[in-house]
């Protein structure tokens, strides 16, 4: 059995760790070894171990990826494997970031569901195929791990930006037929702070580890936000 | 908000304004050169001819508007300036722009 050379980042240093290498290793296992066996005092968070709940995203030899599903093979180069907290994002301890900044986000950009109907009322019927259905069904699966977050260049460079989750939310719910905030939710997302800041570098949508395109979503509403500054409804 | 959104539009429908005008401008420099370049060839061609002249106001219009909105993008993210100052300097900005290259366009007409 061979060994990983794990370097880990706390705080403004890196600590090497040697963890034993396994079959079907993923880098929440390596990260989950150094807890348990080697130093109990590492902070990181998980929680489904699946890649359902986006808890566990760190930055793994430079690239944000979610760890938990994220095989050893994969990533390490040779038997070396480099891991961090997320980018973009304040770090409270070891590889434990603070992700309110980024959830404030998806309530600045109006990510919630605001619906019109009455408990009287019929249920909406939404049919599947509409074009509409299908732009928030490409989109509807994020998980929140903050994986896009911490891939964008704009955020870093412009820290009120919204940034692709948020924004990415607020595109699946802007295609909801039910949803009645829609006009409130435009002027959310416009501007200087939301999509049209985004020079639609890709990152978030190579790294989504959902497969999803935050970039498409965006450029959605850049559509819709300048149709409705041109109709003067922004 | 609003004025965001329209400066974003207006730098992209600049964009692909330019992107016609750079293609013709570059296909005229190729032809014109072939034959060796100097001023008196370029002035017999661009004076008193208003086709030209319409070419490149536009050309240079659609400069002034797309430059300054990118500066104004690049100023934001790499300095940090942002707000009515830095709206000002690049408003400053794209009038000096349009004023020399107008300057420019009728240097070659007249």
């Amino acid at each position: 059995m061979s060994t990983l050379r794990v370097r880990v980042r706390r705080g403004d240093a890196f600590e090497e760790f040697d963890v034993p290498r396994r079959e079907s290793q993923t880098v929440l296992d390596v990260v989950t070894h150094i807890q348990r066996h080697l130093d109990p005092t590492l902070a990181y968070r998980y929680a489904c171990r699946v890649g359902m709940c986006g808890s566990c995203a760190m930055t793994v030899n430079g690239a944000p990826r979610w760890t938990c599903r994220t095989h050893v093979d994969q990533v390490a180069q040779g038997d070396r494997l480099e891991i961090g907290p997320l980018r973009n994002l304040p770090v409270i301890r070891d590889l434990v970031t603070d992700m309110r900044e980024f959830f404030d986000k998806w309530a600045r950009a109006q990510g919630r569901f605001r619906g019109r109907s009455r408990r009287a009322d019929d249920f909406a019927r939404v049919a599947p195929a509409s074009a509409a259905r299908r732009l928030a069904d490409a989109g509807i699966e994020c998980i929140g791990c903050g994986v896009c977050y911490a891939a964008c260049d704009v955020v870093a460079q412009n820290p009120a930006y919204l940034g692709p989750a948020a924004l990415n939310r607020a595109w699946t719910l802007l295609n909801d037929a039910r949803d009645a905030a829609q006009g409130e939710r435009l002027r959310a997302v416009a501007g200087d702070a939301g999509c049209q800041a985004c020079h639609t570098h890709l990152s978030c949508t190579e790294r989504c580890p959902k497969a999803i395109s935050p970039t498409a979503g965006i450029a959605g509403l850049k559509r819709a936000t300048l149709a409705a500054a041109l109709r003067g409804e922004l | 908000m609003r004025t965001q959104v329209l400066l974003w539009g207006a730098q992209r429908a600049s964009a692909a304004l330019l992107a016609l005008c750079v293609l013709v401008h570059l296909a005229t420099l190729v032809y014109a050169v072939q034959g060796g370049l100097s001023a008196a060839e370029i002035l017999a061609r661009t004076r008193g001819n208003l086709a030209w002249l319409a070419f490149y106001t536009v050309f240079v219009l659609a400069v002034s508007v797309h430059a300054p909105i990118g500066l104004r993008a690049v100023l934001g993210e790499w300095l940090g300036w942002r707000g009515r100052s830095c709206d000002a300097a690049v408003g400053l900005f794209a009038i000096v722009l349009c004023a020399l290259g107008l300057r420019a366009v009728m240097a070659v007409f007249a």
